[in-house]
């Protein structure tokens, strides 16, 4: 297998955010034009992308590399295989058109610049999403998809019901993250590797792992929430909300199937298990059947689409579950054809939207002659998704029947009854708002601009296309990516026309039959299905509304019991965790100050020290503020006393300072408030206070002691006290230090005073402006008075 | 003499700290004060104490003769006077301003930030 290094990928994974950066200033410029000009971007991916086809046809590989964070093992690597080519060009072709196609359909729109920019980032998140070989890489690039739906989604964010579809699909899909998240780690862990292209050549370790079972359910609750499997699939209807073009990119041909490229991509490594082989294919015909079901319920084009497409998802996954060479062909076939069909039919509903201003199909009708370009596309897109010939639909069809001939009788039905209701369906969006008597509609029905319609018309000459060449999309793209999935060589032997009665013809047939035979009775089906829906009464939808509510109940009562308002409860929490801090350590280890000798102080001394004493016992027992103020002056200038005996005399005079400014100014302040004189707690209360405010204390003597009894270090003041006139030129060692060698922290300090003084003359002069309006100034009330004295003269 | 001073200390925080605890703003506020003194003769003893002898050089020496005091834990208690008077001055006109908005030094009363019966979060989406 050859494995070639391209570095212009590193350029192709960029490009869409580039991009990004740039569209909103592009559409101030040219308007609703610049989605021409910045398709060319995607369209330039593309052309890349395809210049990558004969060497992944021949079965090699292009990978680019760059260290990202070498420290955790974690690397910015592309790899580029069969199944990623494909996604990739699927993302960056229908990319294209979905540019040109949202510049028509929102022009005039204010903020179309937003949105170029929003679908440009989920273009690269996904592009990179498929073609990232590192395991952390490709969640990030996972996660930003999540993010950048959720800001498409929530883009018209003055609606409610489109900020709640946003939300909920961020959670459905971001729940699923982190579960992927864990999924990834395990099996670099488990593998020892993070690059993607190792892991899948690393055999069966992920199956003989102990850690199989939950690797593998991590790994599909991140790819069955993102691939909107039953019960995780009803985020995707309501993601309709977003604007059309998103739900023809996002939702039907790339986002959605990021979960089934996960699985598929992860099909070699952790496929084929009894697990693997029940699990995903029950989900998937679960999925499938929910899907269509709801699907006819629906009146809504863009509803009826997107639960054909939760089915068509399900079928996806199922075929992928079942491991067998046949059914990932047909797997295969079926995303590529799905992703063309789906993109197609939803862009024809936004043109019908945007150009009758309805999109429900009972109120629509006879718009064939009005708009015949948009019919076309729409029977074409409608024909392969209904699995008929001559489109790439049909061949996708005729091969996962084939695949599923062998497996189980219920996984065959559940796909014949899935096929037929989803013609049925893609029958009724491109038949009913076109035949039959023409109907008012809201606005004056006609076809739309080029923009609009280019993207239908080239995606359903693209399925034809390649139904008709189907050798050779069969070899050139499908069948590596078959390979890809299967992990090893498949053998492609695709016609579109079949060359004997085989069973999966006779399939088609039936589905054929069923589908037509529900068609003419849809009227009755749809009012069956809604009975039954009303009859349960209670989806995963009103779920997801009852969980939010939970937790924002539960958060508000734990807000409130954590964090009720009262001070002095943070206060004491605060404190007697300071005091657990002090004393633990030194209780747990033993570490306790040695019993210290009896200190002898002067006489001086003794004296300070006591004053200190009797200062702060004044404070605490004062009755009168005026007191405790005054008692604060005591304690004050006795720790400027202390300062004085021990060598300090700088610092003295400053505390004298700043003790006799801090009593002049509390005096002033506070003697103009009328505050209550005297300690109000209850006793109990002041025994809790106390006990705590002794053990902190003696926590800081202790640690204080304790550190007074190691041995000194003296380094740093020698240093000081040898170069304070040596070099610094001055004798006060203190003084040199503040001024010089520590010059930058006083002008700090100088900052902060100077910061602290105007925020106490803004919060004093903020008191003046905001009184005006409530309490006139003198000022005022007289010139009031004279205007009204003037006025009653006059 | 560490030791009394280590004392002396424990007595400081201790004061603060019954004082910061106080329901009342004014007792908060010479509680933040004595906190102030409390943490300068903390790093003050640490650097343990000289009695008398301040760092001077004498005229016509070039270092200090040994024994005299430690400079450095001065020099940076000398910055810790004047940030913690900044901020004392500042919480003493927060702590007026407040009472002259809300009427109360009483802490509990006031609950702009956290009201007493906050409505219930929205619903909505």
């Amino acid at each position: 297998m050859t494995s070639e290094t391209h570095d212009w990928i590193f350029l192709a994974a960029a490009a869409p955010f580039l991009a990004a950066l740039v569209a909103p200033v592009l559409h101030r410029l040219l308007g609703a034009r610049a989605g021409w000009v910045l398709a060319l971007v995607p369209f330039a991916i593309f052309l890349q992308f395809a210049s990558l086809v004969p060497l992944v046809a021949a079965g090699g590989t292009a990978t680019a590399a760059a260290d990202w964070l070498p420290a955790y093992g974690v690397r910015l690597s592309y790899f580029i295989d069969g199944l990623s080519l494909v996604f990739a060009l699927l993302i960056s072709g229908i990319g294209t058109l979905i540019v040109v196609y949202a510049g028509g359909y929102l022009a005039g729109h204010p903020q179309l610049g937003r949105f170029f920019s929003f679908i440009l980032m989920f273009m690269g998140a996904m592009l990179g999403l498929v073609i990232a070989d590192n395991l952390i890489a490709l969640f990030i690039y996972w996660e930003l998809t999540s993010i950048t739906s959720f800001l498409l989604i929530g883009f018209d964010h003055s609606r409610a019901a489109s900020r709640r579809a946003a939300l909920q699909a961020l959670l459905v899909t971001g729940g699923g993250g982190l579960a992927l998240m864990a999924g990834v780690l395990l099996i670099a862990s488990v593998t020892g590797t993070k690059e993607m292209s190792e892991v899948l050549a690393s055999g069966d370790v992920l199956r003989n792992s102990l850690l199989y079972v939950p690797i593998l359910l991590l790994v599909l609750g991140g790819a069955f929430t993102k691939s909107a499997q039953f019960p995780f699939h009803f985020w995707l209807p309501n993601a309709m909300e977003a604007p059309t073009p998103v739900s023809a990119y996002l939702h039907s041909a790339t986002m959605v199937k990021a979960g089934v490229y996960l699985l598929m991509r992860l099909q070699p490594v952790l496929g084929d298990t009894v697990l693997w082989m029940t699990i995903l294919p029950l989900f998937g015909a679960v999925t499938l059947l929910v899907g269509t079901l709801l699907a006819v319920r629906q009146t809504d084009l863009k509803l009826m689409l997107a639960y054909t497409t939760v089915a068509s998802l399900g079928l996806l996954v199922l075929l992928t579950g079942t491991s067998s060479e046949k059914a990932i062909e047909g797997a295969v076939l079926y995303l590529f054809a799905h992703s063309l069909f789906k993109g197609a039919l939803f862009m024809v509903a936004g043109i019908i939207d945007h150009e009758a201003g309805t999109r429900d199909v009972t109120k629509l009708g006879g718009l064939r002659k009005l708009m015949p370009i948009t019919f076309a596309a729409a029977l074409v897109g409608a024909i392969s998704m209904a699995g008929l010939p001559v489109m790439i639909g049909f061949v996708a069809k005729e091969v996962l029947y084939e695949g599923l001939l062998g497996s189980s009788i219920w996984l065959l039905a559940a796909a014949v009854a899935g096929n037929a209701l989803m013609l049925v369906i893609g029958f009724a969006v491109a038949l009913k708002p076109f035949l039959g008597p023409e109907v008012h509609t809201p606005k004056h029905a006609h076809e739309g601009p080029p923009a609009l319609w280019l993207g239908p018309v080239v995606l359903g000459l693209v399925g034809l296309a390649s139904a008709l060449a189907v050798g050779t999309t069969g070899s050139l793209l499908l069948g590596p990516m078959a390979a890809a999935v299967f992990g090893g060589p498949v053998e492609s032997d695709l016609h579109l026309i079949p060359t004997y009665i085989s069973a999966p013809l006779l399939l088609s047939i039936l589905t054929v039959i069923l589908g037509v035979g529900a068609f003419l009775a849809l009227d009755r089906l749809r009012d069956l299905v809604a009975r039954a829906l009303k009859v349960i009464g209670w989806g995963p939808d009103r779920g997801f509304d009852q969980v939010v509510s939970v937790i924002v109940r539960f958060s508000a009562v734990l807000t409130r019991s954590i964090q009720g308002g009262r001070l002095e409860v943070y206060m004491t929490v605060t404190l007697a965790l300071v005091a657990l801090t002090l004393l633990l350590p030194m209780g747990l280890t033993g570490t306790w100050p040695a019993m210290p000798a009896m200190p002898e102080p002067t006489f001086y001394e003794a004296g300070v020290i006591l004053i200190a004493l009797l200062g702060l016992a004044a404070v605490v027992a004062a009755r009168t503020r005026l007191t405790a103020i005054v008692s604060l002056g005591i304690q004050g200038f006795a720790v400027a006393l202390i300062f004085m005996l021990f060598g300090a005399p700088d610092l003295s005079f400053t505390q004298f300072m700043v003790e006799t400014l801090s009593v002049v100014i509390l005096t002033l302040a506070m003697t103009r408030l009328n505050l209550a004189e005297r300690d109000h707690r209850p006793s109990s209360q002041r025994l809790l206070d106390g006990t705590i405010a002794i053990t902190c204390g003696a926590g800081f003597g202790l640690i204080l002691l304790a550190v007074t009894q190691q041995a000194f270090d003296r380094r740093l003041t020698d240093f000081f006290d040898a170069y304070s006139r040596t070099i610094a030129h001055g004798r006060n060692v203190v003084n040199v230090i503040i001024v010089d060698f520590r010059g930058l922290d006083t002008l700090g300090e100088i900052a902060v005073v100077m910061i602290t003084g105007l925020a106490i003359l803004a919060v004093v002069r903020l008191s003046g402006r905001r009184r005006v309006p409530v309490v006139p100034e003198p000022e005022q009330v007289v010139a009031s008075r004279h205007s009204r004295g003037a006025e009653t003269v006059r | 003499m560490e030791t009394a001073l280590a004392g002396l200390v424990a007595a400081f925080f201790a004061t603060s700290i019954y004082l910061l605890l106080s329901r009342h703003l004014i007792r908060v506020l010479i509680g933040v004060a004595i906190l102030g003194n409390a943490v300068n003769l903390l790093l003050f003893t640490s650097g343990r104490l000289t009695r008398e002898v301040p760092a001077f050089i004498g005229l016509d020496e070039m270092v200090p003769a040994p024994g005299v005091a430690n400079a450095l834990p001065q020099a940076l208690i000398l910055t810790a006077i004047v940030i913690s008077f900044s901020f004392f001055a500042f919480l003493l006109v927060l702590g007026y301003r407040a009472y002259q908005e809300l009427g109360t030094d009483d802490t509990n009363g006031m609950r702009i930030a956290e009201p007493r019966s906050e409505p219930p979060p929205p619903m909505g989406y």
